[in-house]
């Protein structure tokens, strides 16, 4: 190793390779193992048959092709992506109303820890709760809208309404958690911008499109790009919800690998599915990074 | 636009001292329509949680008989007791339960043992990790260190088939530390941040350390730890709920009461009441107690929850 510019006063020329390696170590273990492993693992069960009980048989592709031609993984991927679109946008505008809220009406930080105590709760205990509040029978929710003359809606039971609904409960928990980063990234805007535009005459609303959005850009994409693939692995509210129904309604890809796997032993096939979704996910990010600049920053 | 004819505006000399400060104005109604915003998102946000109570302390048969009383109907402690498996099976079914209970302080010590365990080890070594990578110099760093950040990549998603595969090749299913093992060494996200804070520590301070005669292993434990002391825990609390919350994974790897965390337990507590006739009373009180812990959690930690999650999204 060659002691260049960099050199710092001391005379220590050699490198820290032993020292490097023992704290490395652990780490790498980890990454090795649990991550780097797995995923060439999940890739090269994509190519067999595999049921956990006898070794894994080669089976080439296959799986994919049943997975081309199997409409219930159709289905699965429609559902999935009609939860993201509309968890991601429910998710995306309020999480932004709230944040501009916080910025400009108050910097409360009460109001800050009241916006993200949902967060706190499991996706488990967040579903129980709502299936609970919209009871087609006894829910508050439903008791609120038969009070006002209209139809009880079987949120969860509807197969029009099950995807919506639990979009809209994730949303309910991880909004705060959302809005809380974008704040963060509003606090980086110079507040003497909206105080020159007030001087000129300026609007919220012009505020708003003028300076906030464009100045919270790179922060929005990184934000949306963080939510969607967390979106794409929705499980937990639909396993204590719906479970899939009714009638596959809300059957969402990550539910069904699950069920593949654990419920029919193809362990093979499961991986393909998973393979499959890490390929959208992948294109996705990457078209994202691609469309909103999230490299730049208006921000000189 | 012809901005460049209009020669700029002659500094108006302010009037006094009176435009400095805005005088408070009489709230305009974008402010008032703004905070009635807020004050129906604090209700969203926060009625479920009352609602959760209020359904506990209420029997079933109340709930059935008075659906919109703001109130617990017919207060009782019946649903706790259900919950905490502490009631006969005849009195529970009596008062619309099932037979099964939680065994809750079992799955307590569970979760916080899982979440202990990840959250510890997890941070321990990433911070060593990213000590390595941030401040020694060796051969390969910058190549491993991109493996690493490939890894950020990678959706939990993925990993878990093959990971349950591993896990069960370890003979470690239905097994804490088979619930706690992928988390445990590392998550490329806590390495990338540590290194990132220990990239900004001014080398000064380690070389003054180093001048007095300690070895780097000291001064990592004795220096840079303790300054890293708010980014560890920042990430720590985060990492904890996280690993609290999780119920996919311990959905997978356990089979029995033994390795059951809370997030699995409520849920097979769910499934098992009454389709027809579900027992809301009991749902909600175990509801409340799995949601417990975050709760007080919440309440030590709240401003530090609050602004570590700006802290880690965009650092």
């Amino acid at each position: 190793m060659t002691v260049a510019s960099t050199s710092p006063p001391l005379r220590r020329p050699r490198g820290d390779g032993a020292l490097a390696a023992l704290f490395v170590a652990p780490a790498m273990l980890g990454f090795l193992v649990f991550l780097l492993w797995p995923t060439l693992r999940g890739v090269y069960l994509s190519f067999t048959r595999f049921n956990l009980l006898t070794p894994a048989e080669w089976v080439g592709l296959d799986n994919y092709v049943r997975m081309v031609n199997d409409p219930i993984f159709w289905d699965s991927l429609t559902v999935t992506v009609e939860y993201v679109a509309i968890n991601i946008g429910v998710q995306t505008i309020s999480a932004l109303a709230i944040a501009v809220l916080l910025q400009r009406l108050t910097q409360s930080a009460v109001l800050r820890g009241i916006v993200l105590t949902p967060y706190l709760m499991s996706n488990v205990v967040a579903g129980i709760v709502w299936l609970w509040i919209l009871d087609t029978q006894l829910g508050i929710g439903n008791e609120i809208i038969a009070g006002l003359g209209f139809d009880r809606i079987p949120f969860l039971a509807d197969e029009t309404w099950a995807i919506p609904t639990i979009a809209v409960i994730n949303v309910w928990r991880h909004v705060g958690y959302t809005a809380l980063l974008l704040f963060a990234g509003l606090q980086a805007i110079p507040t003497d911008m909206y105080e020159a535009a007030k001087v000129d005459g300026a609007s919220e609303w012009r505020m708003f499109w003028r300076i906030t959005m464009p100045l919270l850009r790179p922060v929005l994409a990184v934000v949306l790009i963080m939510t969607v693939i967390g979106s794409f692995q929705v499980f937990d509210t639909v396993a204590v919800t719906t479970a899939g129904g009714p009638a596959n309604a809300t059957n969402v890809l990550q539910f069904y690998i699950y069920g593949s796997a654990f419920g029919r032993f193809q362990f093979g096939y499961a991986s393909a599915m998973s393979v499959a979704l890490l390929v959208v996910l992948s294109a996705i990010t990457f078209l994202q990074y691609r469309l909103t600049r999230a490299g730049h920053t208006d921000l000189g | 636009m012809t901005t460049l004819t209009t020669p700029a505006p002659a500094p108006t000399p302010t009037p006094a001292r009176t435009a400095v400060r805005p005088v408070r104005r009489a709230p305009s109604l974008g402010r008032i329509a703004a905070w009635a915003v807020m004050a129906v998102i604090v209700l969203v946000t926060l009625l479920p949680f009352y609602w959760i109570l209020r359904t506990a302390l209420s029997t079933n048969a109340g709930l059935a008989a008075d659906p919109t009383n703001p109130l617990p109907v017919h207060p009782t402690t019946g649903g706790f007791e259900r919950a905490l498996g502490l009631q006969s099976t005849k009195e529970a079914i009596a008062q619309g339960g099932a037979g099964g209970g939680l065994d809750f302080w079992r799955y307590l010590l569970n979760s916080v043992v899982v979440s202990t365990l990840v959250t510890g080890c997890q941070i321990f070594f990433s911070a060593m990790a990213a000590y390595a990578f941030a401040r020694l110099r060796w051969r390969g760093r910058d190549t491993v260190f991109g493996l690493f950040l490939a890894g950020l990549m990678v959706p939990a998603i993925f990993t878990l088939l093959p990971n349950f595969v591993l896990i069960k090749q370890l003979g470690l299913v239905d097994n804490l530390l088979g619930i706690a093992l992928p988390t445990m060494f590392m998550t490329p996200f806590a390495v990338f941040f540590l290194r990132q804070f220990f990239m900004n520590i001014p080398r000064e301070v380690e070389e003054a350390a180093l001048l007095d005669g300690a070895g780097k292993i000291r001064v990592f434990f004795r220096v840079l730890l303790p300054m890293a002391s708010t980014p560890v825990i920042t990430l720590a609390i985060l990492t904890y709920i996280t690993a609290w919350n999780d119920y996919f994974w311990p959905l997978m790897v356990s089979y029995s009461d033994s390795s059951r965390v809370l997030t699995v337990a409520l849920a097979i507590f769910r499934a098992q009441t009454p389709q027809t006739g579900v027992d809301w009373s009991g749902l909600m009180a175990a509801t409340l107690i799995a949601a417990l812990p975050m709760l007080v959690l919440f309440g030590c930690f709240a401003r530090r929850i609050v602004s570590s999650v700006g802290f880690t999204g965009i650092k």
